[in-house]
């Protein structure tokens, strides 16, 4: 859980603060900086929450905890 | 289906699901290409904008109807039987409003990198839910948020002030979207907007009032995909034509390239000045780093605490798919948005190829159409004709006759329903954008409408005035309290309040705020109790909503009394407005105490933080004082260690479920 929240943070903040530098790569035809904004991030968010939902669930059921 | 709804019968309607919505999207289709081709035929446009939005209305009116109910929980959570992929389809709908359709591919064309605050925090926020509050609260088994609030912290007082932030929040967003229908409604039918306002209303109640929950998630279902289908189709049009590809997220990379080119090539031929121009890629044009990222951090606090999504989740049938649920909400919400930038890029690249560096004599007629509804200015005046905006140019010094960018003003608005006209396609097009939008609008209404009156009639009525009331009674004052609200909020939107699109952000503050440190440390910390939540409730909206009114309507009170400064620009870090010259001039300083009009509204603040991130002073606020004063005053009772502890875990009974009466 602690790694998901580390890696929101990453992906809402700390990449974003390097936005200028990151204008100078290309990727797939865009500036990288301004990618991860309107791309990079938000795949980023959905990918994690499926992984999340997946993982968690499988802690509960190793604790035992899971619905039936 | 008749009424009262059997368990099989709804059972039956649950398995066939993939059965009806996908023969709804193949219909929908249908409908489309039947409209289009009566376009070929000659059928008038106004017929075709009258046909997309009455036949929709109906749809969603039937649905709401053949999915009506008298029971509680069927009223209130839709039964808790909502699988996760509709859920999160329902939730796309919610959360997608009349701003996300309409406004956001504006925003994003008018400030190029700085929008994206709006595109991250809006996506990012469904993270926090999906962590901290949503399966939680699906475990607890509420009915509302204030309903946790007050089984959390005992007694009605947290409920209270929980309803208090709730309504205000969701107030100033319903008559939002309201106001929306009401402008799709006047340009697409021509009507005039007080009455559009109100036709939008009976569409909203037809949905919300007869089913509860449960006919507005089945409705909302419905409305997701009408929204996505009318928000894709133009982009992915414009894609193909220009790059030879219908994937227009891929390809607007090349379109971005051409506007950085495009721009460059106005400066060089004086159509654009270097001040007017905000390249589109450059971040920190508009918002420095610390409102930008204070922004994001506003948006997706306030989008784990707003009611009306939270309540979303209470539907599910269990906690598991309360977690799924969430991961389709945003799949759902991300498909939405990662277009939106596509969006902006490609009619920003229409606008400065077809627009700028036109003669005047020789513009094009949908800009004239948007001017008639006050939403495109040419020179500083309503484009209505060629011939107001020629004589307004001349009154330009050195005007050379044609449109350069820093005489074009587009309404943020117009951008997504005007681009199918921008781009020269069929009528159709542009009247299938104009039903996207009403459905984003009437689905985000219907949500809040329902958590404003749940709220009132569940925590206020039934449990706080008078908690024997019978099922039937609880459910007629649900339904009498939806109607008088929409009426409210249609009343409001119809005066056009100028303020409403500011007000819309700050819901978000507001709601993070007032409800995310009670939320959070209420599930996460079992120390925390009821005089912590209250103060932390209290100070937190409090102190947000201060500093929003303050810097909005009453600057001067701030910079005397409260000790604020001028907010500086993020480019150049020079102040908006300068405190000591505008003291000494009385005639300036002393022209309306109160007021939007006052010259320093919205210029002021502490460490230059914009009244639109003002949750960056209330949460920090909030979660300090829960954790002070719970600490300073008596633990939680034993029994409460004990609930905290079985929430956590999914299996086993919620809380507090309610047997169907």
């Amino acid at each position: 859980m602690f790694f998901m929240l580390l890696l929101w943070a990453f992906f809402s903040f700390g990449i974003h603060y390097f936005v200028i530098d990151l204008n100078t790569i290309q990727f797939l035809g865009f500036p990288l900086g301004f990618y991860m904004a309107a791309q990079g991030s938000l795949i980023a968010f959905v990918l994690m929450l499926f992984w999340f939902a997946y993982a968690q669930d499988r802690i509960d059921r190793k604790y035992g905890v899971a619905e039936d | 289906m008749s009424t009262p709804v059997s368990d099989k019968g709804s059972g039956d309607f649950v398995a066939n699901l993939g059965k009806i919505y996908g023969f709804y999207t193949g219909g929908f289709f249908g409908f489309v290409l039947l409209l289009a081709v009566l376009e070929q035929v000659g059928v008038p446009n106004y017929i075709i904008g009258y046909l997309f939005v009455f036949l929709t209305l109906a749809v969603y009116a039937f649905i709401g109807i053949i999915t009506r109910t008298q029971q509680v929980s069927e009223y209130y959570v839709a039964g808790r039987r909502v699988p996760a992929f509709y859920n999160g389809m329902a939730t796309g709908a919610d959360w997608m409003s009349a701003a996300s359709f309409v406004g956001m591919a504006g925003t994003l064309f008018l400030l190029g990198y700085d929008g994206l605050a709006f595109v991250l925090g809006w996506t990012g926020g469904y993270v926090l839910v999906a962590i901290f509050v949503a399966p939680f609260l699906r475990k607890f088994g509420a009915y509302t948020v204030p309903d946790f609030l007050s089984k959390r912290f005992g007694g009605n007082l947290a409920r209270f002030l929980g309803v208090i932030v709730l309504v205000c929040c969701s107030f100033t967003y319903v008559t939002a979207q309201i106001y929306g229908t009401g402008l799709i409604a006047s340009r697409f039918l021509g009507m005039d907007f007080t009455i559009a306002v109100y036709v939008g209303l009976v569409g909203i109640l037809l949905c919300a009032m007869l089913g509860g929950m449960r006919a507005v998630t089945w409705t909302q279902v419905a409305q997701y995909i009408v929204l996505i289908v009318a928000y894709l189709t133009p982009i992915i049009i414009l894609s193909s034509q220009k790059y030879g590809l219908p994937i227009p997220q891929l390809t607007y990379g090349h379109a971005i390239a051409d506007i950085t080119a495009r721009e460059q090539e106005m400066i060089a031929q004086g159509l654009a000045t270097a001040a007017a121009l905000k390249p589109h890629i450059q971040p920190f044009l508009t918002y420095d780093p610390l409102n930008y990222f204070g922004l994001i951090f506003c948006l997706m606090v306030g989008t784990a605490s707003l009611p009306h999504i939270l309540m979303r989740y209470f539907t599910t049938p269990s906690v598991r798919e309360a977690r799924v649920s969430v991961a389709w909400s945003l799949f759902f919400i991300f498909l939405l948005y990662f277009s939106a930038p596509a969006y902006a890029a490609f009619s920003k690249l229409e606008v400065y190829n077809t627009v700028i560096g036109r003669p005047l004599g020789d513009v094009r007629p949908w800009l004239l159409t948007y001017g008639q509804l006050g939403l495109i200015k040419i020179c500083g005046v309503d484009a209505v004709s060629i011939d107001a905006i020629v004589t307004a140019c001349q009154k330009i010094a050195g005007h050379a006759g044609v449109i350069r960018l820093q005489d074009f003003r587009i309404d943020t608005d117009v951008i997504v329903l005007s681009t199918p006209e921008i781009a020269g396609m069929p009528y159709v097009i542009a009247g299938l954008v104009a039903a996207g939008g009403l459905a984003a609008a009437l689905s985000t209404a219907d949500g809040l409408l329902l958590a404003i009156a749940n709220a009132l009639s569940h925590d206020v009525y039934y449990k706080m005035i008078d908690p024997r009331a019978p099922t039937t009674r609880r459910l007629i004052v649900a339904r009498v309290l939806l109607v008088l609200v929409a009426i409210l909020a249609a009343y409001t939107a119809s005066t056009r309040p100028s303020d409403i699109l500011a007000m819309v952000s700050w819901a978000f503050s507001l709601a993070a705020a007032g409800l995310f440190p009670a939320l959070v440390l209420g599930i996460w910390w079992k120390r925390a109790n009821s005089y912590g939540a209250v103060a932390g409730i209290i100070t937190g909206f409090g102190l947000t909503l201060m500093y929003l009114v303050v810097t909005r309507y009453f600057p001067q009170f701030g910079v005397e009394f409260l000790g604020m400064t001028s907010n500086v620009n993020a480019v150049t870090r020079a102040p908006l407005v300068d405190l000591a010259k505008l003291a000494a001039d009385p005639a300036v300083w002393n022209v309306s105490p109160v007021g939007a009009a006052h010259p320093l509204a919205s210029k002021v603040g502490w460490f230059s933080v914009n009244n639109i991130s003002s949750g960056l002073f209330g949460v920090p606020i909030g979660f300090l004082t829960i954790w002070i004063v719970s600490l300073l005053t008596p633990a939680p009772s034993q029994r409460m260690y004990d609930l905290l502890d079985s929430i956590r875990k999914p299996r086993g009974v919620a809380y507090l479920d309610e047997k169907p009466a």
